[in-house]
């Protein structure tokens, strides 16, 4: 318990220098000024929400090849929090983008595939969310989760030919180019500091499934010790 | 009505069936709790119980449909005296199962169904075997009729002519007597006898008297998912009938 | 009994039943041949709009109609329990899978057959010159649909809500095969018409992608 705690103030300090050297300590940028300093949660946040729905990808895998409940719990998780993080992603791009470029929402390749897997894995909630026999939910839903990520670079790569047919003005595209040495650093952080804010309640969203999981085996337990008490006493039989 | 005779898979003589710890939950609904049970082949078992008792989900496991949630499954074969296992896939050709639904197509006629089926099944001379079906369960002058305008019985003799198309060596019957009229039950009654006599092991559930259990050779009674009571193979199963309430409608 | 053999068999009974009932195909044509009627009604496009906008409402309409279709299709079989039935023959899952995904390919490509004419009359656009082509394009895009629309209404069959549902999963999933179907058809109504081989291989990387993913994991598909 303690170790936990300590754990988390250490993660909690983190995200606050996070946030401090994103807002005062990196460099103001050139021409977008402060508003450009959203782009260091925008991009941490782009990676760990693949990250997210990479783990869930494993993990329906997992799954359907083991039958292990707790990979299905593991999908869940993931998938939950991925989507917690891509919709920070989807959030903070048109609010860096309006003020900068007078647009909120373009097709690019990277926008585009960031909102198609939102889309996707909010579809494979919401399948969860209509399925009942938790066994069939499981395995039906681990499908979908395959089918879905398989998609991704189908996206990415369909937007990326189309754009090599219609070629747009780059706007999002130097992001990484002529990095200040000292951004470099923020960004680093910041890094950091999401994948360290996802990660305990990722761990934490597993271990909530894999408890409600063990209470209704529990509950089956008891039920059956009840009918098995039952069926042994005068009254029972057929 | 006549009797045609199912061809048999070449040694295959009979089916016996093994029920090892067999349990099977629902979510939080445990249909099964840890069921034993050893069928050997030929046996004819009646298998009883209240609504809710497990019936149908144990005929399901047994015919594939379902896996269980634990335990073990194993079909055995007897060859003269000889008795070894059958694995799983060679197993499920020689499965039949009556259900409640019908399991047929409603916008089909009662001879396409049994073609389609048959085809599927890979059977030899479709037609042939397809007519002779009809003529057996008593559709014949009905064969080119729409299921959909079937009554009751006519559709649960279809569905049973249909089970046995492929010529089973384990029969499965979920409350096969269900909508069936005087002759209907008759008839129900002459072909479980036929099958029987053949070496085919039946096991059929029913929750209440008709005229075919007069042929069972054993009983098992489900409750609450557990077996209640078994007759085993040499019990008498007529006390276990005779508690069975009034007679099927 | 192999797969395609298998496959045949289901084919043939799924055309026999809906040959029979015909309101599949009634409601998929009536429905494409509504949305392409009302558009050209609401926006009377020339025809450098047409070839403009064309193939995006053609491939959206079609979208459309293949997914008001395909839940059906597997709630046939559920209605009497023909599908415990079809699991306990010696088919394997794929075959039952495949028969279903031929039946609605060609329920979709009748679709698409009796409403191309539609689309050039009222567009103004002439599809014979590059005929050959449409239909390779049209094939591929169809072959998509089907592929993964049939998986998902598998997955849905089991859901509540499954109307709603099945379009919701599939939109996102197929929006590259939309994107590259519309840019294949429209490179050939453009000035001068040219088949696009990028699109077009993508359509087929599309397509055995997801045949493969699904022939990979169809016994989950079927299994109760």
């Amino acid at each position: 318990m303690k170790r936990r705690i300590a754990i988390r103030a250490l993660l909690a300090a983190l995200i606050v220098s996070a946030g401090y050297a994103a807002l005062f300590i990196a460099p103001d940028e050139r021409t977008m000024h402060a508003v450009q300093r959203i782009f260091y949660f925008h991009l941490a946040a782009w990676m760990t929400s693949f990250t997210a729905f990479f783990i869930a990808f494993i993990a329906c895998i997992a799954y359907l090849g083991t039958r292990r409940l707790k990979w299905d719990c593991l999908a869940v998780a993931a998938a939950e929090v991925g989507v917690i993080c891509c919709t920070i992603g989807l959030v903070t791009g048109p609010l860096w983008a309006r003020p900068v470029w007078g647009i909120w929402w373009t097709w690019d390749a990277r926008l585009t595939t960031t909102f198609i897997l939102w889309l996707l894995y909010i579809s494979y909630l919401l399948l969860r969310g209509l399925l009942e026999d938790p066994e069939r939910r499981a395995t039906l839903s681990a499908v979908f989760g395959v089918f879905a990520f398989l998609d991704v670079p189908l996206v990415y790569m369909s937007n990326r030919l189309w754009r090599t047919q219609h070629p747009q003005p780059v706007i999002l595209g130097g992001n990484g180019s002529g990095v200040d040495p000292l951004m470099g650093k923020v960004l680093l952080v910041c890094v950091i500091a999401m994948f360290g804010a996802m990660i305990p309640v990722l761990v934490d969203r597993y271990r909530l499934e894999r408890l409600r999981h063990e209470l209704d085996e529990l509950r089956l337990a008891v039920e059956s010790r009840a009918a098995a008490a039952e069926s042994l006493s005068p009254k029972g039989g057929l | 009505m006549s009797a045609h005779g199912a061809t048999l898979a070449p040694g295959v003589a009979s089916l016996g069936i093994c029920f090892e710890g067999v349990a099977k939950r629902f979510g939080p609904l445990t249909a099964l709790r840890e069921i034993s049970l050893e069928i050997g082949a030929g046996e004819f078992v009646a298998l009883l119980g209240p609504n809710g008792a497990g019936k149908t989900t144990l005929l399901r496991i047994a015919a594939l449909l379902m896996n269980p949630s634990s335990g073990n499954l194993r079909f055995t074969v007897a060859t003269g005296a000889a008795q070894q296992d059958l694995p799983l896939e060679q197993a499920k050709p020689l499965l039949g199962m009556v259900a409640h639904n019908s399991l047929l197509y409603d916008e089909l006629t009662a001879s396409e169904n049994l073609t389609f089926f048959a085809q599927l099944y890979g059977l030899e001379d479709v037609r042939a075997r397809v007519l002779a079906a009809l003529e057996t369960c008593g559709l014949g002058a009905r064969a080119q009729g729409i299921v959909r305008a079937f009554s009751r019985g006519m559709r649960q003799r279809l569905t049973i002519a249909r089970a046995l198309l492929h010529g089973p060596r384990l029969l499965l019957l979920d409350e096969p007597a269900a909508g069936l009229d005087h002759q209907g039950l008759a008839w129900l009654a002459v072909t479980l006898a036929r099958l029987r006599d053949g070496g085919c092991t039946i096991l059929m559930s029913t929750h209440a008297r008709n005229e075919s259990l007069e042929l069972a050779t054993r009983a098992v009674s489900l409750a609450g998912g557990r077996i209640a009571h078994d007759t085993g193979l040499r019990g008498d199963v007529r006390p276990l009938l005779a508690a069975l309430q009034g007679a099927e409608a | 009994m192999t797969t395609a053999r298998a496959a045949a068999i289901l084919l043939a009974k799924e055309l026999r039943l809906e040959f029979r009932a015909r309101e599949l195909l009634n409601a998929t044509v009536i429905f494409s041949l509504t949305v392409i009627v009302l558009f050209s009604y609401a926006f009377d496009p020339t025809a450098e709009e047409s070839r403009h906008y064309g193939p995006g409402l053609l491939w959206i309409a079609f979208l459309f109609a293949a997914s008001l279709m395909l839940h059906p299709s597997f709630a046939r079989e559920q209605s009497n329990g023909a599908l415990d039935a079809l699991r306990m023959a010696p088919v394997s899952s794929f075959a039952l899978l495949l028969g279903k995904m031929l039946a609605n390919f060609i329920f979709l490509a009748v679709t698409e057959a009796i409403l191309l004419p539609v689309f050039a009359v009222l567009y103004h656009v002439s599809l014979l010159g590059v005929l050959g082509p449409l239909i390779l394009v049209f094939v591929l895009g169809t072959a998509g649909l089907t592929i993964v629309g049939t998986v998902f209404s598998a997955i849905s069959a089991h859901a509540r809500m499954r109307e709603l549902l099945l379009p919701l999963l599939l939109f996102p999933i197929l929006a590259p095969l939309l994107v590259a179907a519309v840019e294949a058809t429209a490179s050939l109504l453009a000035d001068p018409p040219a088949l696009d081989w990028a699109w077009t291989a993508f359509l087929v990387g599309f397509d055995v992608i997801f045949l493969t993913a699904a022939w990979l994991l169809c016994d989950f598909l079927i299994e109760e």
